[in-house]
């Protein structure tokens, strides 16, 4: 039990420096806020009419459709920071000496995503409210509210976790970095930006099977029509299994890591 | 002032030859600067190639439609990436060494904008070789002149604007402040959609900023097709207005810096 506490503990303490080297450094905290910020912002003014497409959902305002495709965008940018973060750890050597602490390996790992959990869960607030500042309507209220944050906040760890893995297994941030454009083929072969029905071939096709779409219609979901328990749990499925697989890979690249030193 | 200008233009070439030296010995480096756009390109084209079917649009090749945003973003990511390379030199003191030199100052800084403005030109070749082969309208001789000059002097600008931050916060952690200005006087443009079809907020901005007449210059060759003084000049004026303003600030930027 007081070996658990004490891991619970190293945990919280990683976690709160993520946070705080997160909020102190600019090029961390751009990609997370900022970037998707203007991206909503002139999407919504740019692309707005769109809602007049006679195949374009229902919906309150171009705002509203959005918001969901801002938060997994802010998700997977979060995920990517940590990872560069964590790698940039393991340049300096700081996690060279957490390796050498009587501490548990994985409190290490957990500790950075449970920082990107924070921010995943901290985005998700900051859209929230900037969407209703802007006019957007949550059709399922505060519980629709809680339900975005919750998967927002999952779906920054499982990406968090891909990010952790890259960055153990190759040690390099530039590497991790790398993946920063990766970021964008993901979101726009996905539903986060426009409804897939209305995407040119073939990415409509990808966007229609891709995980991250089903994570970004679970989380739309509460914002532009009641609660659909069909969304929900595939939403959930996607969340579970990318997260499933990237602590896989975390793990098994922490073990590589540990064999062949840094 | 004879001496000056003889040393100007050994001063351009020679930081020109070392910014292409540095494209030849580390191709890596200019990857995300031709990526980022491409992707962003590829991927706007697929997820808005529909939004041709709204009343307004000259075209019915969202593609054609794009393609002077993404040229833009292009340059100006290679523009800010002067800025950040500029930022790296001043960290590491071998700009200290390049102001104590009697090289005059306009001359440094041309060097450093003519090489940014050369460099716009890879994403660019990129860009337009994918725009017309996934069905980007031909925008004519005249056209793609045109689009390549508002690519370059986009560049020079960009430039411009990376150098007067990097000489103000002296860090490369002042690169997202580098892009995220381009990023936004490109995209709160009619980058998305014509004037009418924006969000009347969006509108307002887009009237202000003088981007937009870049934007719409270098369009013109791919939609609606024709090339006319009445859709140049505007963006003539738009580039030249602020190359002189961000000019002042970057050489007052290089006093300070030097005093």
């Amino acid at each position: 039990m007081s070996r658990l506490a004490a891991n619970l503990r190293i945990i919280g303490a990683l976690g709160r420096r993520s946070i705080r080297q997160t909020f102190r450094r600019p090029q961390l905290m751009a990609p997370i806020i900022i970037f998707p910020t203007l991206l909503l912002a002139v999407q919504t003014g740019g692309a707005g009419s769109a809602v007049n497409l006679p195949a374009f959902p229902e919906v309150n305002g171009f705002l509203d459709f959005m918001l969901a495709g801002a938060m997994i965008q802010s998700a997977l940018l979060a995920g990517n920071s940590g990872g560069i973060a964590l790698a940039v750890d393991i340049e300096m050597g700081f996690t060279d000496r957490l390796l050498a602490a009587p501490i548990s390996r994985f409190a290490i790992v957990l500790g950075r995503l449970a920082g990107t959990a924070a921010l995943g869960a901290f985005s998700a607030v900051y859209y929230v409210v900037l969407g209703l500042i802007f006019g957007a309507r949550i059709e399922e209220g505060v519980i629709g509210v809680l339900l975005m944050i919750a998967f927002v906040t999952l779906a920054a760890i499982a990406f968090g976790g891909i990010g952790a893995a890259i960055a153990l297994r190759s040690g390099s941030a530039s590497v991790v970095q790398g993946l920063f454009p990766l970021v964008f083929v993901i979101l726009f072969l996905s539903s986060a930006f426009f409804p897939y029905e209305l995407m040119l071939e073939p990415a409509a096709t990808v966007a229609e099977f891709n995980p991250v779409s089903f994570i970004v219609e679970g989380v739309r979901d509460p914002v532009i029509s009641t609660l659909t328990g069909e969304d929900a749990w595939k939403a959930f499925a996607s969340i579970a299994a990318i997260g499933g697989i990237s602590l896989g890979l975390s793990s098994l690249a922490l073990r590589h890591r540990l064999r062949v030193g840094s | 002032m004879s001496a000056a200008i003889a040393l100007s233009w050994p001063t351009v070439a020679a930081l020109v030859r070392r910014s292409a030296n540095e494209l030849m010995r580390v191709p890596g480096a200019a990857i995300p600067g031709v990526l980022a756009p491409t992707i962003f390109y590829v991927g706007l084209t697929s997820v808005f190639g529909n939004l041709t079917d709204l009343r307004g649009f000259d075209t019915d090749t969202y593609s054609s439609f794009i393609i002077p945003v993404s040229l833009l973003q292009g340059a100006g990511f290679t523009g800010a990436a002067t800025g950040v390379n500029l930022a790296r030199d001043i960290e590491q003191g071998w700009f200290d060494r390049l102001l104590a030199s009697p090289a005059p100052r306009p001359a440094i800084l041309g060097g450093l904008v003519a090489s940014a403005s050369i460099r716009s030109l890879v994403p660019a070749a990129v860009l337009l070789a994918v725009a017309f082969a996934i069905g980007a309208d031909w925008p004519g001789p005249l056209g793609l002149l045109i689009a390549v000059f508002g690519v370059m002097a986009t560049g020079t600008v960009a430039a411009l604007w990376g150098c007067t931050l990097a000489l103000r916060f002296r860090s490369q952690s002042a690169a997202p402040l580098m892009q995220a200005g381009m990023f936004v006087l490109v995209l709160f443009t009619t980058s998305y959609a014509p004037r009418e079809l924006l969000q009347p907020w969006l509108q307002t901005v887009s009237d202000i900023n003088p981007v937009t007449q870049v934007v719409e210059m270098v369009r013109q060759g791919f939609v609606p097709g024709t090339v006319t003084w009445a859709e140049t000049w505007p963006g003539l004026v738009a580039l030249a207005g602020l190359a002189v303003v961000l000019t002042w600030f970057a050489l007052r930027g290089m006093r300070h810096m030097a005093d």
